[in-house]
């Protein structure tokens, strides 16, 4: 009997899917009820290091600001590059004019940083609810400021966004902007989603030595030199998580490359032939370019197998990184899937990634934490993949866990970083091991 | 609007957690959205608890709106009673469901659940933090106290106390806890509760059996024990023991109204900080001019202990919290300094690069600008991050608070004799700035970002001399000189001459000047 069936109200809800992408249809356990994760907010911890011209203004309350901090935690000892404007009792009570009052932050903030190119107007909870107009608000600053800081807006509300939604909807809110790339232009290949400059510079070059002569990164470095697009664009996600850009880039006439999310060596490796393809590529000097990678990641993958093969693995949902690093952690290293949670499942995105799920892994959708938490303490998994506010109590109760926000901050993607990855994965265990108190 | 990058205090929710994470068998069912939950955080990493928090949150959707927070709000208080089976419930809502309006307390209310609910109106966009707590715990002993306690009489049994304030996130409550308990035992006073800290709604319910009140934490308990005065007429202790001279009031505050003998508390053989101070090598510490700032409860006992304890000199004062400016300005006022009260942390950047200290005292924000500004730096206040919740014992109360307090300030001073070796031997290689202290490298000062004249290499001066921002002029000669001056010393060294200067109306600091303001400042 699975732990599904003795546990209450579970069963119930395994629907089955009927989504065009996946046949067979694979059931999904969706659930409603506390969801523990992060807003969409928290994406700027990460954005505002990548755009290195850009600020991000939340207009919130004290919450929001104290989840920055707070999710940042030590990781910033530099000024950052973001702020919350809070708002406060005399902003609701109408007693001032919220917009004359974030014209008055926003044009105080650009005075005393005259480095911001790009500033975002990042709405909130509190914003959204009281319908603050965000969209007005940096229509109207930015042309008072244009051109020396152009300014966006994008929601990473937690009543609309979770965690990396926020990178999603930020994405989103600079495709209107990109330049268009003539109809008649030469095709061109865009990578989307924010990596690592490390890992962004090694596919840099793998493209180029492949000879994809223009590649161009969404978000770029300097987030007012974005990259084109247009018809001519054939974009790569370099992250499972990023819909709504898809989305808008496919409205400016640009075509998804359909392919595996490049994690581990046969994401990257499926990742690179897809763009190969694309391009009209010879497949020998595609394979001639990632032998190399291949290699290499394949022999520092073998060191760490024997540390995680055969070890069951629990998702908690939190950063739609969740069935791709599954699908890595199950045909790269012989982990055993026993619940892939994710806060969304974008069938289409992960049509590829799901087909490799061997036909017991449990695929769980949204989340009911308590219910959730019962199939953990039932199902015992060696390692359970969680938030930060869940590692250390489910550590307390003996189950092996491993946070999920180091997945966000760390360089996973790639061959050259596809055994980091998987130690990321195997240093619990192995500190488990270790340990004789 | 109020713009921030770091916040001293969170919401006020984030107060009532620190309550209900505190206590036992209570849970608070907290209308808010998902991300809200990120509180569990601080309790779970930063305090680095094994435990959740007992907190549901109802993390309804932008989808749910105008139609079923409510009775997403009623399923999840019903789920939660179910579940965990507390005592009690606090119920409320983060600023998000304060705008939406569902009145969790009427709500709970109607659904007639099997325990007591305690409604919480925490305002978030007026209030904040301690300010939730304090308002958590009054509403909790408010509505669970038995009001119809009789004390026994006081004859033939030992006095009775409650213990106020500790609670989870707590700047090292946990110990200070342990301290205070040895010192009633000392006294033969009995411990009639502790709360929050480890307490059910069930022990609240006798609260009203101490004869008097001990107000640890006066941010948290303070309006707890003025109801409980008026309530039960039981007096309060409000001394908080922090130093050698405020641990020695808090014995005799405590024996008094016990009715018990101070002296076997005074003569706790631990006290071992008057005479580290005493001693001779401490003479070095003499007139440090260190900046405090904090909760005001820390600061203010800070300034004491710097002062009285210490023989520093508080160069500045100042808390985040404007509840309990009171005591900060009179205490500044004792200093003969302004004090600081804000919650903006530039503007406490700007005061202590201005007033150049040699030490800084204050929360984790201060230590961050401490080490970008290079001044040595020990954590007083919370908020705190994870390495200031040690897992050796480390009270701030009591005797052995002092000592602890001794170590963890004078630590990061340079030592004595270092001191006057590096002033003699300032040429030697190894005494580059960044060396700072010898017995933690880890620790050095760093370039300071504000200092960036004074902190180049000479050679980058342009010359002839650059323009401070008040135009006073220093010549290349004096700012190579002044560069000689140990880093520890060189702020004060700087702003001194600059003064001297200003006073005397000379326009170029010269060699001249420096040495004049040197034999001017002698003392
Ligand atoms: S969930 Fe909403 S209110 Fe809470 S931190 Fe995120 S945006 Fe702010």
């Amino acid at each position: 009997m699975s732990a599904l069936d003795i546990l209450d109200g579970c069963a119930a809800e395994l629907a089955r899917d009927t989504g065009p992408a996946i046949a067979p249809a694979r059931p999904v356990l969706r659930e409603r009820g506390q969801r523990e994760v992060f807003c969409g907010l928290t994406g700027i911890i990460w954005l505002h290091r990548k755009m290195q011209d850009a600020f991000f203004l939340v207009v919130g309350s004290r919450t929001c600001a104290h989840l920055l901090q707070s999710a940042a935690g030590v990781m910033i000892f530099a000024e950052p590059r973001f702020a919350t404007a809070i708002m406060e009792e005399r902003d609701l009570a109408g007693m001032v004019d919220a917009q004359d009052e974030l014209d008055r932050v926003v044009n105080r903030l650009l005075e005393r940083r005259p480095d911001i190119r790009t500033l975002f107007l990042v709405g909130s909870c509190p914003s959204e609810v009281i319908k603050l107009d965000l969209a007005k608000a940096a229509q109207r600053l930015g042309a008072v400021h244009m051109p020396r800081v152009r300014i966006l807006n994008y929601s990473g509300s937690g009543i609309e966004t979770t965690f990396t939604q926020g990178e999603d909807a930020c994405l989103s809110a600079l495709v209107p902007v990109m330049p268009a790339l003539a109809a008649d232009a030469p095709k061109e290949l865009l990578i989307v989603g924010s990596l690592p400059d490390i890992v962004e510079d090694q596919f840099l070059r793998l493209f180029a030595e492949m000879g994809i002569a223009k590649v161009g990164c969404l978000p770029a470095r300097n987030a007012r030199d974005l990259p084109s697009v247009g018809p001519g664009t054939r974009y790569l996600l370099a992250q499972p998580f990023l819909g709504e850009t898809a989305m808008a880039l496919e409205g400016r006439g640009a075509q998804r490359i359909e392919a595996l999310f490049p994690f581990g060596v046969d994401g990257t490796s499926d990742w690179l032939r897809a763009a190969g393809e694309a391009f009209g590529i010879d497949r020998d000097l595609t394979e001639q370019v990632i032998a190399p990678g291949r290699a290499r990641a394949a022999r520092a993958l073998a060191n760490l197998r024997p540390q995680l093969e055969g070890k069951r693995i629990t998702f908690l949902p939190d950063s739609q990184l969740e069935v791709p690093l599954a699908r890595f952690l199950q045909d790269e290293l012989g982990m055993e899937l026993v619940e892939v949670g994710t806060p969304y499942l974008h069938r289409a995105h992960l049509a590829r990634e799901l087909d490799r799920f061997g036909p017991n892994v449990r695929l769980s959708e949204g989340q009911h934490l308590d219910r959730q938490l019962d199939r953990v303490r039932a199902d015992r998994p060696d390692i359970t993949v969680c938030g930060l506010g869940l590692a250390n109590p489910l550590e307390g109760e003996g189950l092996t866990t491993k946070w999920a926000i180091e997945l966000v901050f760390s360089p996973i993607h790639g061959f050259d970083q596809a055994a980091d990855l998987a130690e990321l994965f195997a240093r619990p265990l192995r500190r488990r091991d270790m340990l004789e108190i | 609007m109020q713009l921030a990058v770091w916040t001293y205090e969170g919401p006020p929710h984030v107060g009532a957690m620190r309550v209900a994470t505190a206590m036992e068998k209570l849970h608070y069912v907290l209308h808010a959205p998902q991300g809200d939950t990120y509180a569990d955080l601080l309790f779970t990493m930063i305090e680095r608890r094994g435990k959740r928090p007992p907190v549901t949150y109802t993390t309804f959707e932008a989808r749910d709106l105008g139609k079923d927070t409510a009775q997403i709000f009623q399923d999840a208080a019903r789920e939660a009673v179910a579940r965990f089976k507390p005592q009690a419930i606090i119920v409320g809502a983060s600023c998000t469901a304060e705008l939406i309006q569902d009145d969790p307390a009427g709500l709970s209310e109607a659904m007639g659940l099997p325990c007591p609910v305690i409604p919480l109106e925490l305002p978030s966009y007026q209030r904040k933090e301690n300010w939730g707590a304090a308002e958590t715990f009054y509403q909790i002993v408010r509505t669970l106290a038995d009001k119809s306690v009789v004390r026994e009489p006081r004859e033939g049994r030992p006095a009775r106390v409650n213990i106020l304030g500790p609670t989870a996130l707590g700047f090292r409550h946990r110990d200070d806890l342990v301290e205070i308990r040895k010192i009633l035992a000392l006294l033969g006073v009995e411990v009639n509760l502790v709360a929050p800290l480890g307490a059910t709604p069930e022990d609240i319910t006798r609260i009203g059996q101490a004869d008097f009140n001990i107000v640890l934490y006066p941010e948290i308990a303070d309006e707890a024990a003025r109801w409980l005065e008026k309530t039960f007429d039981q007096p309060a202790v409000r001394t908080v023991p922090i130093g050698v001279g405020a641990t020695r009031s808090f014995i005799a505050d405590v024996a008094e109204l016990a009715g018990a003998d101070p002296t076997p508390a005074l003569g706790d053989t631990s006290s071992r900080m008057p005479w580290w101070s005493r001693s001779v090598d401490s003479t070095y510490l003499t007139s440090k001019r260190v900046f405090i700032f904090g909760d005001a409860t820390h600061a203010v006992a800070a300034a004491r202990i710097a002062r009285e304890e210490l023989g520093f000199e508080v160069c500045g004062l100042g808390c985040y919290s404007r509840e309990f400016a009171r005591e900060v300005r009179a205490e500044a006022a004792r200093c003969g300094i302004e004090p600081l009260i804000t919650d903006d942390h530039l503007a406490v950047e700007d005061a202590i690069a201005a007033a150049a200290p040699e030490l800084v005292l204050g929360t984790q924000m201060e230590r961050h600008i401490a080490k970008r500004l290079g001044i040595p730096c020990a954590v007083i206040s919370a908020p705190v991050h994870v390495q200031d919740f040690p897992a050796r014992h480390s009270p701030q109360m009591g005797f052995e608070g002092a000592n602890v307090i001794f170590d963890t300030w004078v630590h990061p001073l340079v030592m004595g004799l270092e001191e006057h070796l590096l002033t003699m031997f300032r040429e030697d290689f190894e005494f580059s700035d960044e060396a700072g202290a010898s017995h933690h490298a880890a620790h050095s000062p760093r370039k300071a970002s504000v200092q960036a004249v004074s902190e180049a290499p000479v050679e980058d001066i342009p010359a002839p001399a650059m323009a401070d921002d008040d135009g006073t002029l220093w010549t290349v000669e004096a700012e190579r000189e002044l560069k000689k001056i140990p880093f520890f010393v060189r702020g004060k060294a700087r702003r001194n001459t600059e003064n001297f200067a200003a006073a005397e109306g000379r326009r170029q600091i010269d060699l001249e000047t420096l040495y004049d303001a040197k034999a001017h400042y002698a003392r």
